[in-house]
C-alpha cells in the first residue's frame, strides 16, 4: 500500500502518492502546472521544459520530479511564467506555425498554451526554416514544418509488439521525426487516430480529415488549457 | 482637446483585418466621434496631412513599397500596432519563404494550373513595379512596432477594446476568447 506524503506547492499544504511526479500531483491537488510534451501513462521524458518549476528553491522539470515528503514547489510566479512563456515564443519562431490555415487550430496544445500566456508576438525572430512534408504513409500525413520534436508519438505509438513506429532521423538543426515505412504500412485506424491525437501540434494528421469541429466548439475556444484541472 | 488622428494601411494582407475593424458594427459611429482618421483605406486619404497618433498597420511586408508605406508610418505615427497574423509574423503570404522567388514567379507567370494567354512567357518586370522581398518579413523586422493584435483576423471586439485602450489611457480588456491565433 502507498502513503500519502505532505509537501506544498505556492505554499499551498498538498498531499500525494508517495513516487508520484510533481506534475500528477498537482493534478490531484487542483493545481495546473504547464505541460507540452507530458502525456499521461507514458514515462515522462522532460524534454521541453514547459513544466519548470522550483523544488526547494532550484529549477526542475515537475514531469520527471517525483514529490517528497515536506518539499517546497514554486509554479505560478512571475519569474516561472516568463521563463515558460519564452519557451513556448522559441517554439513559435523555431518551426512554420501558420495557425490560420493549421487543421490542428484550436485543439493545439502550443497554441494554447500561447493564449494562456497571452502571447502576442514571440521575441524572438522568425527563422522560417525549410522543411518538408511526409504525405508517403496511407493513414497519416507528418508535417515537419510543425514538428516541435517532443516525442510524444515516439513514446507512445508502439506495435503490438512493442516496437516504435516514429523514430528520430538525422541530428542538431535537421533533426525530425518520421513514421518507419514498414511499420508505418502496418497503421490501424484506431493507432493512427491515436498517433494524431496524441500530437500536441499539428505535425501528425489523419488523411481525408481536417477542420472537422467548428470554431467556437474546439478545445481551447473557450477556456484556457488547465482550466479543467484548476476546476476540480 | 482635438481628438487622436488613426491611419490605416494593408500591405500584403488581405484586407481581412479591415474587415474587421468594419465589424464593430454601429460602434464605429462612437469611434468617429473618438478618433479623427487620416491616411486610410476607409477614407481614401492616400497621403498623410498631419502627424498621426496612431497607425494600424494589416499585413506584413512582401515588397519594396510594402517596405516604403511602414517606414512612411513609422515616421508619421506616434503609435504603430500590428494588426493580424501577417503583420506579426508574415501570414499567409509567408508560407512561400521556403520557395526560392524564381519558382515563385515561374509558377504564377509560366507553369501554373491557370496561367493562360502568356505565349510570350513574359514575367512582369517594369519598373513601376515594386520588387519582390527575397522573403515575407514581419512588421516588426522591418520597424519599430508598439503594440501587437494578433487574429486572423483579430475580433472586432480585441480591435475595439485596444482602440478604446489607446484613446482613454484604460488599461486594455484582453477576455481570453478574444485573443485568438485564427
Amino acid at each position: 500500500m502507498s502513503t500519502l506524503i505532505k509537501f506544498k506547492i505556492d505554499g499551498v499544504e498538498c498531499m500525494a502518492e508517495t513516487g508520484a511526479y510533481v506534475v500528477e500531483a498537482a493534478v490531484e491537488n487542483g493545481i495546473f502546472i504547464p505541460t507540452l510534451c507530458n502525456i499521461k501513462g507514458v514515462k515522462p521524458r522532460g524534454s521541453c521544459r514547459v513544466c519548470t518549476v522550483l523544488v526547494n528553491g532550484r529549477p526542475m522539470s515537475a514531469c520527471t520530479t517525483p514529490v517528497a515528503s515536506g518539499m517546497e514547489v514554486e509554479n505560478n510566479i512571475a519569474e516561472l511564467n516568463d521563463i515558460r512563456k519564452a519557451i513556448i515564443e522559441a517554439l513559435f519562431v523555431e518551426g512554420n506555425h501558420f495557425c490560420p490555415s493549421c487543421e490542428k487550430s484550436g485543439n493545439c496544445e502550443l497554441q494554447a498554451l500561447a493564449y494562456r500566456f497571452q502571447m502576442m508576438v514571440p521575441r524572438f525572430p522568425f527563422d522560417f526554416p525549410v522543411r518538408d512534408i511526409d504525405a508517403s504513409n496511407p493513414k497519416i500525413i507528418k508535417d515537419h514544418n510543425r514538428c516541435i520534436l517532443c516525442k510524444r508519438c515516439i513514446r507512445a505509438i508502439k506495435t503490438e509488439d512493442g516496437k516504435s513506429v516514429f523514430a528520430f532521423k538525422k541530428r542538431g538543426r535537421q533533426l525530425e521525426i518520421n513514421v518507419d515505412p514498414d511499420l508505418g504500412e502496418l497503421f490501424t485506424d484506431e493507432l493512427a487516430a491515436k498517433a494524431a491525437e496524441i500530437c500536441p501540434v499539428g505535425a501528425i494528421l489523419l488523411r481525408e480529415k481536417g477542420y472537422e469541429i467548428p470554431i467556437g466548439q474546439r478545445k481551447f475556444d473557450k477556456e484556457p488549457i488547465g482550466s479543467d484541472i484548476e476546476k476540480k | 482637446m482635438s481628438k487622436p488622428i488613426v491611419a490605416t494601411t494593408s500591405l500584403a494582407g488581405c484586407f481581412g483585418c479591415h474587415m474587421s475593424i468594419l465589424d464593430i458594427d454601429e460602434r464605429i459611429l462612437d469611434l468617429i466621434e473618438l478618433v479623427e482618421f487620416n491616411k486610410s483605406p476607409i477614407d481614401d486619404i492616400k497621403e498623410f496631412t498631419k502627424m498621426c497618433d496612431i497607425g494600424l498597420i494589416e499585413g506584413g511586408c512582401c515588397n519594396s513599397e510594402n517596405i516604403h508605406v511602414l517606414k512612411d508610418f513609422r515616421k508619421n505615427c506616434k503609435i504603430l500596432v500590428s494588426l493580424g497574423e501577417c503583420a506579426i509574423m508574415g501570414g499567409l503570404p509567408a508560407l512561400r519563404n521556403g520557395i526560392p522567388i524564381k519558382e515563385c514567379l515561374e509558377e504564377a507567370y509560366l507553369n501554373g494550373p491557370s496561367v493562360r494567354e502568356n505565349k510570350k512567357r513574359i514575367i512582369p518586370n517594369d519598373d513601376e513595379l515594386p520588387m519582390l522581398l527575397d522573403k515575407v518579413y514581419p512588421c516588426h523586422e522591418i520597424v519599430k512596432i508598439d503594440y501587437y493584435l494578433p487574429g486572423c483576423p483579430p475580433s472586432a471586439e480585441l480591435i475595439w477594446n485596444a482602440l478604446v485602450a489607446l484613446v482613454t489611457g484604460d488599461e486594455m480588456k484582453l477576455p481570453y476568447e478574444v485573443v485568438k491565433f485564427d
